[in-house]
């Protein structure tokens, strides 16, 4: 019936139109199920991740059970293997390193949003987003030759005798002074994560209402309490998801603290001893490790630190997400 | 008595500001220290042999040409791998999942993977590639890259293409355009300076990572162009000469830092050139 309508050439010309029609859906579906398949790779590794180390760990979790996490000893000769002291050192360097970084953090924020003269707000803030960028061996290779040295011999040594006599200190500070050890690599990692603290608390200082910061002044407040009392309540939540993404990069970093901490798998009391990481350790060891247990063991290390880092960076996660949501809704 | 009021104020306030001024300088100090340490001790090892001759034994001269090659090599088959894939799996997020549940889920599993431990991902890669293979290769060095490739390029790609104005696409749909068409030609074009800058920020974090190297690629002493056996690669180079205890291994592996840093730098501040301003 359409065809008595519709002269012939006109329909062969509609039927041409359908059919690029339809070869342009189906390219769409391929088009859709490609990008769809990417987006499944990732998933896919992160899956893969969990389950490689789930399978690389169980001979050692067999062997040892629950007592891998509080045990100190690690001998690979006898094969008796324990996590504790790379479990602490990873706490240990990175909550150190984090109580220097935050204040500082948020200091350099507050100085770039509120103090900076306009002109050298971008160059300064470029410069200390650098530090972000500088991979982490030269921070070791820094630490090493340059850092430790001079630490060894300017700072260690006074603290080393100042504090011999003080009850308490004596055994937080003591020992000898090896330059290298849990109080280097935390201050090494101090200023790796420094950068990912400061650029998040500025960036959420920024979202602020200036309303609320105009209100504030406009009731007599000096800049530092309206920084304290207005802006930072304000953008607790971002800070804080800033601070957690930077223990996140703190507890799994590697190259860094490898150079500095002195590889010894012993917890001393003293902050300035040699320690050791679970990142440390598994670079140091893994080349090296004899027999399935000893690997076994290392890959087991490597699923406790992705545990740990995996909730420390989700809920950083969600705090961050939380503040992209108000600031969208809000704007 | 007020006035003893305002005057605490005042100080407290002029005492936290000169603690953040110190802060920046603290900052800044230690960037200078670093990068002056850096090219202090890596200029001075910097001769053209650096780049045709081997890695020596200890107390030889040598180059570090190997090491460079296989940084190289490593990085360059990680980008040709992870570029595509993060591609197309960041326009997945920003052109089709937006606001499902899934894309949700992948953002999540995205965000955990840009920041997880390296040396994690080179487990992962042991255990799938090494053991698998039975040997240490350049072909799961350049894995555990993508492994690090694929993750920063998603993340930016779909914030670029989220940056792309609504309007552009409806513009083009209203032509009569395929979606498929539609992100080819008009949003991954209007993105692709920020989708450049994405892929630039994956080699500056790849050029430098050790961690996953030292038990992927392990180290070759030798040249070696063979993708399926051992690699040297600057990084891994640079921790094993640094940890030694030779002055001439310790002078090449300033040099190499010195290449690195020069490398990671030159690419962010291109990256940072090319990044296109957000709407604030």
């Amino acid at each position: 019936m359409l065809a008595r309508l519709v002269p012939a050439e006109a329909m062969s010309a509609i039927a041409e139109r359908a059919l690029a029609v339809g070869r342009g859906g189906a390219h769409d579906t391929r088009f859709r199920l490609l990008t769809l398949g990417a987006a499944l790779v990732v998933v896919a590794i992160f899956a893969g991740v969990m389950a490689s180390l789930i399978i690389g760990a169980l001979p050692a979790m067999r062997q040892f059970g629950w007592s891998f996490l509080y045990t100190e000893a690690w001998n690979p000769v006898t094969e008796k293997f324990g996590a504790l002291a790379s479990v602490y050192g990873t706490l240990v360097t990175s909550l150190l390193a984090m109580l220097v970084a935050v204040p500082v953090g948020i200091g350099i924020a507050i100085f770039l949003t509120e103090i900076c003269p306009r002109a050298l707000r971008r160059p300064i803030g470029i410069a200390i987003e650098l530090l972000a960028g500088i991979p982490s061996i030269i921070y070791g290779i820094w630490g090493l030759f340059i850092f430790a040295p001079w630490f060894q011999e300017h700072v260690q040594t006074a603290l080393v005798d100042g504090l011999a006599d003080v009850p308490y200190l004596q055994d937080f500070f003591g020992g000898p002074p090896y330059g290298i050890g849990i109080f280097t690599a935390a201050m090494i990692l101090s200023i790796m994560v420094l950068p990912f603290i400061s650029a998040v608390t500025r960036d959420v200082f920024e979202t602020v209402p200036h309303v609320l910061k105009e209100a504030a002044y406009g009731l007599g407040c000096t800049t530092w309490e309206v920084m304290w009392r207005v802006v930072l309540p304000f953008a607790r939540s971002g800070v804080v998801g800033g601070a957690m993404l930077a223990l996140g990069r703190a507890l799994g970093e590697t190259m860094a603290v490898t150079f500095v901490i002195g590889n010894a798998h012993h917890i001393q009391k003293s902050i300035f001893a040699p320690g050791t990481t679970i990142s440390a350790t598994i670079a140091n060891e893994f080349t090296e490790a004899v027999g399935d247990l000893y690997l076994s063991a290392l890959i087991e290390m490597g699923l406790i630190l992705f545990f740990i880092t995996f909730i420390v960076l989700a809920s950083a996660q969600l705090m961050l997400r939380a503040l992209e949501r108000r600031a969208g809704s809000a704007a | 008595m007020s006035s003893a009021i305002y005057l605490r104020r005042r100080l407290w306030n002029g005492f936290f500001l000169a603690l953040s001024v110190l802060a920046a300088g603290f900052g800044l100090i230690w960037l200078g220290f670093i990068l002056g340490a850096l090219f202090y001790n890596g200029f001075a090892a910097i001769a053209p042999k650096l780049f045709y001759e081997m890695t020596p034994p200890p107390g030889e001269d040598g180059g570090l040409a190997n090491a460079i090659l296989g940084s190289v090599m490593m990085s360059t088959i990680a980008v040709a791998v992870g570029t595509p894939l993060g591609l197309f799996a960041g326009t997945y997020l920003a052109e089709y999942g937006r606001y499902r549940r899934f894309a949700f889920f992948v953002r999540f599993v995205n965000d955990i993977l840009l920041s997880a431990p390296s040396i994690v991902t080179g487990l992962f890669v042991y255990e799938m590639i090494v053991v698998k293979m039975g040997h240490f290769s350049a072909w799961a060095g350049a894995a555990s890259l993508t492994v690090i490739v694929i993750p920063v390029v998603v993340r930016t790609t779909e914030n670029m293409l989220l940056l792309v104005p609504n309007g552009l696409r409806e513009a083009a749909a209203a032509l009569g355009a395929p979606q498929s068409f539609i992100i080819r030609a008009v949003t991954w074009r209007a993105a692709r300076a920020g989708i450049v800058t994405g892929v630039l920020l994956a080699i500056a974090r790849i050029s430098g990572e050790t961690a996953p190297l030292l038990f992927t690629a392990l180290n070759n002493q030798f040249w070696s162009t063979d993708p399926n056996a051992p690699m040297a690669s600057l990084p891994a180079v640079i921790f094993q000469f640094a940890m030694s205890p030779y002055a001439d291994w310790h002078r090449l592996a300033w040099a190499g830092a010195l290449l690195i840093t020069a490398t990671v730098l030159t690419l962010s501040i291109i990256a940072r050139v090319l990044q296109p301003k957000r709407s604030q």
